[in-house]
């Protein structure tokens, strides 16, 4: 069978579980909408949160990046594990305690206020629509690639079976389908990679393989890469061209915003108890590892592997895969000394983005109309297909091919569902029954929700079909966004007593404004400002600017709350409460 | 400052407990930190030096070191929490 009919075969299994366990699963009350009736096993709640965590951005897009830009990839890596060590240290078990439905819940009750609330679901919409526009897309591109559908069908079709089982099954369904996509999109990725380790290294562990020796010669894998790059003009894939202060800001700023993340910290509410939150962390955080200490040697690995196969290669010989990927326009290639030849190096072979003519040329490779740069390098690959092309690049077979594809749509729409379901969550549970119409029916609550997601899916659809020019880009930065306004917010309010309602609201609104304008600044195509390291504020780049971001937050709020009111007594003893996993009196 | 003297015993405990969990999450943070800013960010060229099974350390330390002792810390919380709440009576297990 062909790569394509045993796609088709393996997304469409997966599609049929998906909706079986969404239709075995369904929520009957708020409850179950929201928090699943609060009755998941640590273990599923585990494996949930890491499928829920592991968006397209993990699954598709880190290992390129390492792959292209080696130690300085480390960000991505320490940032988005790291934040777990926050959340079961200092988040979930008290969130657990507190016991409600929604991260606004804590806020607004904490802080005593419904604007503190509103406040946060408005911050909490910015964070999930940032993050979810990114999903859609990720879905698209794999349905492009792999099912040769457009772009927007991809997209329709990923969002008609988030739909199905969001919007059936709420909290209960989503929690039990990302428990499947996480067996899926795990096997789908390390089943390529102790493949490849095998071929390169001998030793089946990837892990392992990393530091171990090339089966063709007694050299490490990162010594053999090491010195094919600077060969090639590159910087050592071992070091970085990051400044460390950048680096630093960037790896705080990510996990600070992941311990941030409404849609993490929710999956900690739908376990029994406060000591179930904190191993239930631990047992995400490790199959989340699973794939994070495998990336690494997925990226070294498929970086040797794309050099030997297309430096100095003949295009007319090159394998097929370069070929399929020029096609869908995710490589380009432009014969600078017309020799038929790919040379490969440090520096853009031409300026600006490919722009394809239409027209092939000599050699039957895709004409670009750009200006040609001085660097000798030929060709331009997105760092996104590594992945992808992975399997393909290592020679392995179809349905290895296959897999990946159905690990990628799952990695997608497990993320997508958990936000969506934030989303729909904040504006039934927060602004229409605690909020605007608190004389809400359970039942009219549970159409509000339903309908809600219905409506965030439709707009999470739009985006990533029409994305605004940078939202790809910025998906990483919802994690400064998260980073700058509710974690700060929702740790004081376990940890400092004396943080109040004016101190709360002005440090969240003083957070999230400097950061998105930061970024905006930087990002958009409105101002013209230069994005880089001579522009930026300390040297912080608009990825690491969420730790500044956070600065900022703590540092108002802990102003405002010196001149204001004090906290009420009453607040004092919630905080109390929410310390101690049980009630003192009753030992 | 109480203001009921019949509560004032397991308030004390509470204080108490809170102070040692403090503490705790104080010691695995600094080891949070040390890992992750330290060994895989400030110090990295140092570390570099070194070779841990044909991957250099500081390295080592960014891209699968830390991770791991993360899961470690997280475990090591766990372990210790159950003992600390057993100890002050406060456990819900």
């Amino acid at each position: 069978m062909d790569t394509q009919t045993l796609t088709y075969i393996f997304v469409g299994f997966s599609f049929a579980l998906y909706i079986g366990i969404a239709i075995w699963s369904r929520a009957g009350s708020t409850a179950e909408f929201y928090v699943a009736g609060g009755d998941v096993h640590p273990i599923a709640n585990g494996m949930a949160t890491a499928a829920d965590w592991m968006s397209a951005a993990s699954f598709i897009s880190m290992a390129g990046i390492i792959a292209f830009s080696g130690y300085d990839a480390s960000v991505y890596l320490m940032g988005w594990t790291g934040g777990y060590v926050l959340l079961a240290l200092l988040l979930a078990p008290y969130l657990r305690k507190f016991g409600q439905f929604t991260v606004p819940d804590f806020i607004g009750e904490r802080y005593y206020s419904k604007t503190a609330r509103v406040v946060a679901v408005i911050c909490l919409i910015i964070i999930s629509f940032t993050y979810i526009a990114g999903q859609m897309r990720g879905v698209g591109v794999v349905f492009s690639r792999f099912l040769e559908l457009p772009i927007e069908w991809g997209v329709v079709v990923g969002m008609g079976i988030v739909f199905f089982y969001a919007v059936l099954g709420g909290m209960k369904g989503i929690t039990y389908t990302q428990v499947a996509q996480y067996c899926v999109l795990i096997f789908a990725y390390l089943v390529p990679a102790i493949f490849i380790s095998i071929l390169i290294t001998g030793n089946p562990v990837p892990q392992l393989g990393l530091g171990s020796d090339v089966v063709s010669g007694d050299v490490s894998v990162l010594a053999r890469l090491d010195g094919a790059l600077v060969d090639l003009g590159f910087t050592a894939f071992t070091e970085g061209s990051k400044s460390k202060l950048d680096m630093f800001a960037i790896t705080l700023a990510l996990m600070v915003g992941t311990a941030g993340l409404p849609h993490v910290i929710v999956r900690f509410f739908t376990v029994p108890k406060v000591s179930d939150a904190r191993r239930s962390a631990g047992y995400a955080l490790v199959f989340i590892a699973l794939l994070y200490t495998t990336a690494p040697a997925v990226g070294a690995f498929a970086r040797l592997n794309f050099i030997h196969s297309v430096d100095e290669q003949s295009y007319a010989e090159a394998p097929g895969w370069v070929k399929t990927w020029e096609g869908i326009g995710l490589i380009a290639w432009m014969d600078k000394n017309d020799d038929g030849v790919i040379q490969y190096g440090a520096g853009a072979p031409f300026e600006g983005r490919a722009d394809y003519t239409g027209e092939t040329g000599s050699s039957g490779e895709r004409l670009l109309a750009n200006a040609p740069s001085d660097a000798a390098n030929e060709i331009v690959v997105d760092r996104d297909i590594m992945v992808l092309a992975n399997p393909e690049i290592a020679g392995l077979p179809p349905w290895v091919v296959a897999l990946v594809a159905a690990g990628g749509v799952a990695a997608a729409l497990s993320t997508a569902a958990g936000l969506l379901l934030v989303i729909s969550a904040s504006i039934s549970h927060d602004l229409l029954k605690k909020t605007f119409r608190p004389q809400i029916s359970e039942r009219a609550e549970l159409l509000a929700a339903r309908g809600s997601a219905a409506a965030a899916i439709v707009v999470a659809g739009y985006l990533g079909i029409n994305p605004p020019g940078f939202v790809a880009q910025v998906v990483a930065l919802a994690f400064g966004l998260a980073a700058s306004s509710l974690f700060p917010a929702i740790f004081m309010g376990i940890f400092f007593k004396a943080m109040n309602r004016e101190g709360a609201i002005a440090g969240m609104v003083a957070g999230i404004v400097f950061t998105l304008s930061y970024i905006i600044y930087f990002k958009s195509p409105w101002f013209g400002a230069v994005n880089n390291a001579d522009h930026w504020l300390f040297g912080v780049s608009p990825e690491g600017i969420g730790a500044v971001g956070m600065v900022v937050n703590f540092a108002v709020a802990a102003l405002v709350a010196r001149f204001t009111a004090k906290t009420p007594p009453g607040v004092r003893d919630m905080v109390d409460a929410i310390r101690i996993p049980t009630s003192v009196t009753a030992s | 400052m109480d203001r009921k003297p019949e509560k004032s015993e397991p308030a004390d405990k509470a204080k108490l407990y809170w102070r040692e969990n403090l503490k705790l999450v104080c010691w695995l943070l600094a080891v949070w930190f040390a890992v992750s800013f330290g060994a895989g960010i400030l110090f990295v060229d140092v570390l570099n030096k070194v070779q841990l099974g044909g991957v250099p350390l500081g390295f080592w330390f960014a891209q699968q070191g830390s991770i791991l002792v993360f899961v470690a810390l997280i475990f090591v919380y766990v372990g210790r929490m159950r003992a600390i709440e057993k100890r002050f009576g406060v456990s819900d297990e």
